[in-house]
């Protein structure tokens, strides 16, 4: 047992955590989600510089050999941060499914780019009548000679207004919402029949809807086995849920502060609201729901190389316990910052919306209870 | 002991609804509140209430007031939130108003009563101040007397839509000598006064609906004095409990609950509509069963006003109860509409420059904003941990 981060671990977070401190302070990050591009290339080019976006590769594919710790400690910055760039769809997602699906060409043809940060990707699983579940698909991929043709619609596909590229699942066999006859394809977002209507979130991210319409791609568009693609899906979300909760404890622990730090500072009654033993349990309940969420995220993380059962139940355990954790803190937060966490100028609100749509975000706490439940 | 209407107030019941169904505007739909509505928008069912004799019924009749039965009033109030109608604003109705016909003089009623029962004249609530929030009494803003004049200078905050509003009252300190509670007085200001300045505060919803209300050299008529000066604690108070009662909301929860009930019906889980599944329908039943121990609950204030007994702290309860389903209904709202609960559709509608939502199925639409809004309900009105605070000060005496 050991739960020690290594020397490299603690300088990639030192980094980051300068970085987030220094040019991504409040009123910089209020501007850019403003702006028409809603985000900042300056901010992904420098991450790419520092070895961030090259850090869960392995340094046979071009990247610094780091893995899911790595990961979670990037994330982990982000969220104290409210960092909006699109790390996890072009990361965790599409470097995901490069590195346990991808062949050796198309690992050439794209991993470089994700590490020199000039390929940004979004992940377009999530379908309108399809809820959490990644087999309920109505877009199909159908055989076009040595290739396919895509047609359906993918619904808010995050940071897919930023992408160049995007991983789309398909049914390409099978009956909808059978486990088999699921494949994932990568498609160039300029590819002919591609149309999207971009957006913005209400946690201040940018997403799309993504139209496909008689979208021919080549064979070799195709990641993994035809018709295979299910469990590989189900490996990369775990991976992008386990470094969506380490966000989520970045998010929480920077909310955790700003609400105990606005206790001491605000006055009711000619006291600080801090000294009121029914806030101060309050408090002590956020803290302890931030420190259980670290342990699943931990769990979560330390466990995706395991076997699948051993796997999934630990994700849906952090997603479960992160998502009810996230739900508390965002709550007690605005609650205990009174009036003015109702506002859009304190950063907390922010706080607040981000950790609301965490548990959107590949299965709620429902969807992972049940999945939970199902692996016994 | 029974829960059933009687014969004449089920009457009264189809009455109402006979009378909602005919002459609430059809145009104005039914959307209860929407972010971008127009203050004619807000004020018209006002205005026909206001013809009809029907927009202040909890008055006194000599004010015009309907007479009805707490009961009636209740009824009124469901039926209202059946049709999801857009009801008269509280803070003439039910807030200055009362005052008005209780601490004012006779100019004060005849000048102020028919523009507030007829929604001709908007009012808006100068309490809450940056550093006095859930701590009312510690408000800083002051009226010096100059002649026959008050000078007002300060800052509010939480002023809701005053930026539509005609009128404002304002608690102000008169004698900054005298301690908390004392030395305030309630005060009138007509907004167009110079010096009154209304800036609009953004909220994490989005939306615009509070404001920050600064008065600089604001020069009010020593006529706009409500009752008696330095006695503004006891009038403010006095319209404090008469927020309490109603925030339950136990109708438009009820009218919510339906809602939710549809939108679950049109979400798919497994390819079987999501109201099937047992997760999720057991937290609409424990919705369900929360609001009706509400809903026994304020009957049991209600009968209690019946019977002569005011609304005594117990309202608390209501308030607490109240706004924890209102929340927990916006919370089960957002969880059904999924992964379209992420869009900000203000973004899409601005995109068009049409009124198309191009994105997600209609109900989605409100979902997470509706949901970040209500978190205000557990704030406003006194705190939930105010509300509590008083319970345990004047019903368990600790």
């Amino acid at each position: 047992m050991d739960f020690n981060f290594t020397e490299e671990q603690d300088m990639v977070r030192d980094g980051l955590s300068r970085l987030v401190r220094e040019q991504y302070d409040w009123e910089t990050r209020r501007k850019a989600i403003a702006s028409s591009a809603g985000w900042r290339p300056e901010v992904w080019a420098q991450l790419a510089e520092l070895g961030i976006l090259g850090m869960p590769f392995s340094e046979a594919d071009g990247g610094f050999g780091g893995g899911a710790i790595d990961a979670m400690v990037i994330m982990e910055e982000f969220g104290k941060g409210l960092v909006v760039e699109p790390f996890v769809p072009t990361v965790v997602c599409a470097g995901g499914f490069l590195k346990h699906g991808g062949t050796t060409a198309q690992k050439e043809e794209h991993i470089g780019g994700i590490v020199a940060g000039s390929s940004v990707f979004a992940f377009a699983y999530a379908e309108p009548r399809g809820r959490f579940d990644y087999a309920d698909l109505e877009t199909t991929a159908k055989k076009d000679g040595a290739g396919y043709v895509i047609n359906g619609h993918k619904a808010v596909v995050m940071g897919a207004p930023w992408a160049s590229h995007l991983i789309v699942t398909a049914r390409t066999g099978g009956e909808r919402r059978d486990r088999s006859g699921v494949s994932v394809f990568v498609v160039a977002k300029d590819a002919a029949g591609i149309t999207t209507r971009d957006y913005v979130t209400v946690d201040g991210r940018r997403a799309a809807e993504v139209y496909f319409e008689n979208v021919s791609v080549p064979a070799d568009a195709l990641i993994g086995a035809e018709g295979e693609g299910l469990a590989l899906i189900e490996l990369v979300t775990d991976e992008a849920i386990a470094a969506l909760c380490a966000e989520a404890c970045g998010a929480m622990k920077v909310a955790h502060a700003m609400t105990v730090e606005y206790s001491r500072q605000r006055k009711q009654f000619g006291v600080p609201i801090g000294s009121f033993q029914v806030l101060q349990h309050r408090m002590v309940d956020m803290y302890t729901a931030y420190e259980t969420a670290v342990s699943l995220t931990y769990l979560a993380t330390l466990r995706l190389g395991s076997g699948e059962v051993e796997r999934k139940r630990a994700v849906s355990a952090a997603k479960v316990g992160v998502g009810q954790s996230a739900r508390l803190i965002g709550q007690e937060a605005v609650q205990i910052h009174g009036g003015n966490g109702v506002t859009d100028e304190y950063a907390i609100g922010h706080y607040f919306k981000r950790l609301t749509i965490f548990d959107s975000e590949f299965g709620n706490v429902d969807h992972h209870m049940k999945r939970h439940v199902a692996l016994g | 002991m029974n829960l059933e209407f009687t014969a004449e107030e089920q009457a009264f019941r189809d009455e109402v609804r006979a009378f909602i169904a005919e002459s609430h505007p059809k145009e104005l739909g039914d959307f209860g509140m929407r972010e971008d509505m127009t203050r004619e928008e807000m004020v018209a069912w006002h205005k026909i209430l206001g013809t009809k004799g029907w927009s202040v019924p909890a008055w006194p009749v000599e004010y015009g007031g309907t007479g009805w039965t707490p009961t009636q009033r209740y009824i009124w109030s469901e039926e209202n939130a059946r049709a999801n109608t857009f009801m008269p604003l509280p803070f003439g109705v039910s807030m200055v108003g009362p005052v008005i016909y209780t601490f004012g003089n006779a100019e004060q009623k005849a000048q102020h009563l028919p523009g507030i029962r007829s929604g001709e004249v908007w009012w808006c609530q100068g309490y809450s101040e940056p550093g006095a929030g859930s701590d009312l009494a510690s408000l800083k803003t002051t009226a010096v007397r100059d002649g026959d004049h008050y000078v007002i200078n300060g800052q509010k905050t939480w002023t809701t839509l005053a930026q539509h509003a005609d009128w404002g009252f304002f608690l102000c300190r008169t004698d900054p000598t005298a301690k908390a509670q004392e030395g305030i007085s309630f005060i009138l200001v007509d907004m167009k006064t110079p010096g009154v300045e209304v800036k609009p505060i953004k909220l994490l919803d989005g939306g615009y609906e509070v404001n920050e209300t600064w008065l600089t050299d604001v020069r009010v008529p020593v006529e706009n004095l409500v009752g008696v000066e330095n006695k503004g604690w006891t009038y403010a108070k006095f319209l404090l409990a008469h927020e309490r009662s109603g925030i339950a909301g136990v109708a438009r929860s009820k009218r919510g609950v339906e809602k939710l009930r549809e939108i679950a019906a049109n979400e798919t889980l497994d390819g079987a509509p999501l109201i099937k599944d047992f997760d999720f329908a057991k937290k609409v039943s424990q919705l369900e069963i929360d609001l009706a121990a509400l809903e026994i609950t304020e009957l049991r204030t209600l009968a209690g006003e019946q019977a002569g007994k005011g609304p005594g702290p117990e309202s608390s309860i209501l308030k607490i109860k109240g706004t924890e389903i209102q929340q927990r209904l916006t919370e089960l709202t957002l969880e059904a509409v999924g992964t379209y609960s992420a869009p900000y559709y203000g973004s899409i509608a601005n995109d068009t420059g049409s009124n198309e939502y191009a994105v997600g199925p209609a109900h989605a639409q409100h979902a997470a904003a509706t949901y970040f809004n209500m978190r205000k309900t557990s704030i406003y009105g006194g705190s939930n941990e105010i509300q509590r605070n008083i319970i345990t000060k004047m019903i368990l005496g600790l």
